[in-house]
């Protein structure tokens, strides 16, 4: 159900365990759907031996892309006019993320009523690993 | 990135859509699909970054007959450039996405690449930091801007504790 001027207010919250015990496979997953088959994400032996990283980590678009999971099943299929991020920290293989979006400002831009959101996902740990905003068309 | 013909394919944004772990019908089913909002398959917000598959000549995905960086018989395939400090590494550091006009399967769009900002400063984890943005706006078929992307990449100097 979209969102509607009538049933949000600020301040109101979502949130969504977006994964839960991140594994490598769904890191390989993302690399193949993404295009970015960038060594660092999938190739343990170049990431510890030549990159000098503990293990593999995880696509910062990954994250992202978890994230916009909570938001559209928040704000509703097709609603988001703006969804911006930054990076954080690095999410590894093992990680449970959880996703929250917060309600900053209803209001109307051209005509459309729209609800601004800011936009959080922290790990096992209660670590920020991706903080952003996001806005979406809302029922008027 | 620039792309000439990102094709939007069902069946690609549902390996996506997988792939952030999304089991939303819209993103699979397109008889589920009909009854939704939007009335079709949608890909997900942050489906465009896809378009690298369709990226001429992008670096980080394999050519057939090149060396690749990634591990084989040795644990890199390519000779590494000694930088002097070492160790440095290229990471994407922010995204943001607007979304303008619906996208959904058998749109064909093209990707042009925008100029945007440099700038470095000093980091607490990494060493000095390049920063480079880069503005991409998404067209469709009929010409019509359905998203601009602005993407932040850093490079560190050295290895991220």
């Amino acid at each position: 159900m979209a969102l509607s001027k009538s049933n949000i207010n600020v301040g109101d919250q979502h949130s969504e365990q977006v994964v839960e015990n991140l594994t490598r496979t769904q890191i390989i997953q993302y690399a193949g759907a993404s295009g970015d088959y960038n060594p660092l994400h999938t190739d343990e032996i170049f990431t510890t031996q030549i990159a000098g990283y503990p293990t593999v980590f995880a696509h910062g678009m990954l994250s992202m892309g978890l994230t916009g999971k909570m938001l559209t099943n928040y704000v509703g299929d097709g609603r988001l006019t703006k969804y911006g991020v930054r990076f954080v920290a690095q999410v590894w293989p093992g990680d449970s993320l959880t996703a929250t979006a917060t309600v900053e400002a209803i209001r109307e831009e051209d005509g459309v009523s729209v609800a601004d959101l800011a936009v959080s996902t922290v790990n096992q740990d209660g670590a920020e690993v991706v903080k952003g905003s996001a806005t979406a068309r809302i029922d008027g | 990135m620039a792309t000439d013909r990102f094709p939007i394919e069902q069946g690609h944004i549902m390996l996506f859509a997988r792939a952030v772990g999304d089991d939303n019908p819209i993103y699979h089913d397109p008889d589920a699909a009909t009854d939704t909002e939007p009335g079709h398959v949608i890909p997900p917000p942050t489906f465009v970054q896809a378009s690298a598959q369709f990226t001429e000549g992008y670096n980080l995905r394999p050519v057939v007959g090149q060396p690749w960086f990634g591990s084989g018989k040795e644990p890199t395939g390519v000779e590494r450039e000694s930088s002097g400090e070492g160790g440095g590494t290229g990471f994407h550091a922010e995204q943001h996405y607007e979304y303008h006009a619906p996208i959904q399967p058998g749109d064909v769009l093209k990707a042009v690449d925008k100029p945007g900002k440099s700038w470095t400063r000093e980091g607490r984890r990494g060493g000095s930091l390049s920063f480079n943005e880069s503005v991409t706006e998404y067209y469709n078929q009929d010409d019509v801007l359905v998203v601009t992307a602005r993407s932040v990449g850093v490079q560190t100097s050295r290895v991220v504790e």
